[in-house]
């Protein structure tokens, strides 16, 4: 329950944090708030060669307006990016969701960046930052590239990211921040990682469901959008029954993962309780 | 390989300087190198909450943490809480109410709830319980600490 040993190396800039990942063929992971890799490391699951700490980097610690879109440090932890005033004021779908990710002390220390790269299929937060058509900025210390949040994650633990990349920020059109949204998730305990999990958005319109998007989170091996049923709610009444039967009945046929606790069939059967609740709790 | 680092780092109003190894947690190096055991440790994967303590005015739990990164930082143990203000009128309710049995979880469940009532947390039940929901406690059936909390929610500090 201790970790392996391993060379600690402490940037102070994101260049040299780049070339730091550069440098050879050694096992070498950047540690964000360690809320995850910590525990990995603990259990030995994850021996890295060099540790680089990304701590002390302040560029990736702000978070800013860019023309139309914001752009969140990978390095802005829960805490921050709940009390940040532009997030309130332009995602309060985040706001929303940050409570459920896990305890207030590890909200402390947990990063946005390290909740991306991660990709754990249990987290909110992969889920809310598709239905909110973010983008993801990867830098090596050759070059810098943007993936659209939907193709950045690949499976369990599985992402776009190179191992010489690091996420340096979390970039969310303003325009995408949804008039109504939904959200609901299944756990044993407040803050637990969710059992199954279900997100809704939708725009425009006062009383039906327009540009809608419908994600499921901790049933699969990544965040799964459900264009079925986003065709079926798109145009019709907020309240249309009929069309939210068809977007529930959506969630069948779709390749569902066990967890410990739950086979194929419960997560299921949670997705579809997820995705009702979240259609039911949209708000206005 | 640079295996050890000197770190300087302030534990309830005193400043230490000490060489770690780097792959040292916080939690092991307060309890071993500092002497400081009030501070717990239970599952050592964040789970559990025994460990979590203030730095900075935040709680964190110092068993996710490498000793290395309190580096400049303040830290708080329970050994540290002052006697008076809302620490001290927490700590009384906790006798008051029988808010711990074997005291294994209480270090890091006092870190919780001060950080509550430090954020001007409410005297709402449902409202304590979720953000104790990250503090396994094995005795009490939570109930009794629930209301210790509530108490001092609601009475703040007795003259
Ligand atoms: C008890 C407990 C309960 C939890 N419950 C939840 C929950 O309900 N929902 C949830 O979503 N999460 C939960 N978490 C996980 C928590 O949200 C983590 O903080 C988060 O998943 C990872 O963020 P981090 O900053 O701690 O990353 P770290 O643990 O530091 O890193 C995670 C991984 O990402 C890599 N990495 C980190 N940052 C970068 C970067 N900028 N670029 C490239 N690679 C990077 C690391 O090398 C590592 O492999 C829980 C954790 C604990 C301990
Ligand atoms: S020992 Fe740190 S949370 Fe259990
Ligand atoms: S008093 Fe024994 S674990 Fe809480």
């Amino acid at each position: 329950m201790k970790s392996s040993a391993f060379q600690y190396e402490l940037p102070e800039d994101l260049s040299a944090a780049l070339k730091l990942l550069d440098s050879n063929d050694m096992d070498i992971l950047p540690l964000a708030g360690g809320q995850s890799l910590m525990p990995m490391m603990n259990f030995r699951l994850a021996q890295p060669d060099i540790l680089v700490d990304l701590n002390k980097i302040d560029s990736l610690k702000n978070i800013t307006i860019e023309a139309d879109s914001v752009k969140i440090g990978s390095m802005v932890r829960y805490c921050e990016l709940e009390q940040s005033e532009i997030i309130q004021k332009h995602f309060p779908l985040i706001i929303h969701v940050i409570p459920y990710i896990a305890h207030s002390a590890i909200r402390n220390r947990g990063t946005l960046g390290g909740s991306v790269s991660l990709a754990d299929p249990a987290a909110e937060m992969p889920s809310i930052l598709i239905a909110l058509n973010a983008s993801i900025e990867l830098s090596s210390s050759k070059n810098t590239r943007l993936v659209n949040a939907e193709d950045f994650f690949k499976g369990i633990f599985e992402t776009d990211k190179k191992s010489n990349e690091l996420v340096t920020s979390i970039n969310i059109p303003i325009s995408s921040s949804p008039k109504k949204f939904g959200f609901y998730e299944v756990t044993r305990r407040h803050g637990d990682y969710a059992m199954a999990g279900a997100v809704v958005t939708s725009d425009e319109g006062q009383d039906s469901f327009n540009e809608t998007r419908v994600i499921l989170f901790a049933v699969s091996t990544k965040p799964m959008r459900l264009i079925k049923s986003e065709a079926a709610l798109n145009g019709n009444n907020l309240n249309n029954q009929d069309a939210i039967s068809t977007a529930i009945d959506a969630v069948n046929g779709n390749t569902f993962e066990s967890d410990l606790h739950n086979d194929e069939a419960t997560k299921e059967t949670l997705a579809k309780v997820s995705l009702k609740r979240a259609i039911g709790g949209l708000n206005g | 390989m640079v295996n050890t680092k000197t770190i300087t780092v302030t534990v309830n109003g005193e400043e230490y300087t000490n060489t770690v190894n780097v792959r040292k947690n916080l939690i092991d190096y307060l309890r071993e190198d500092l002497g400081l055991t009030g501070s717990h440790v239970g599952c050592e994967h964040g789970v559990c909450g025994a460990c979590t303590l203030d730095m900075n005015g935040q709680t964190v739990r110092s068993c996710l943490m490498l000793a290395v990164q309190a580096d400049g930082m303040e830290i708080t143990t329970i050994e540290g809480l002052p006697s008076d203000g809302i620490a001290e009128e927490l700590k009384k309710s906790f006798a008051k109410k029988n808010a711990l049995q074997c005291g294994y979880c209480t270090p890091g469940m006092l870190s919780s709830a001060l950080e509550y009532l430090n954020n001007g947390g409410k005297a709402n039940k449902e409202d304590i319980r979720r953000h104790i929901s990250g503090n396994y406690c094995r005795c009490t059936g939570y109930q009794a600490i629930v209301e210790a909390i509530y108490d001092v929610a609601e009475n703040g500090v007795s003259k």
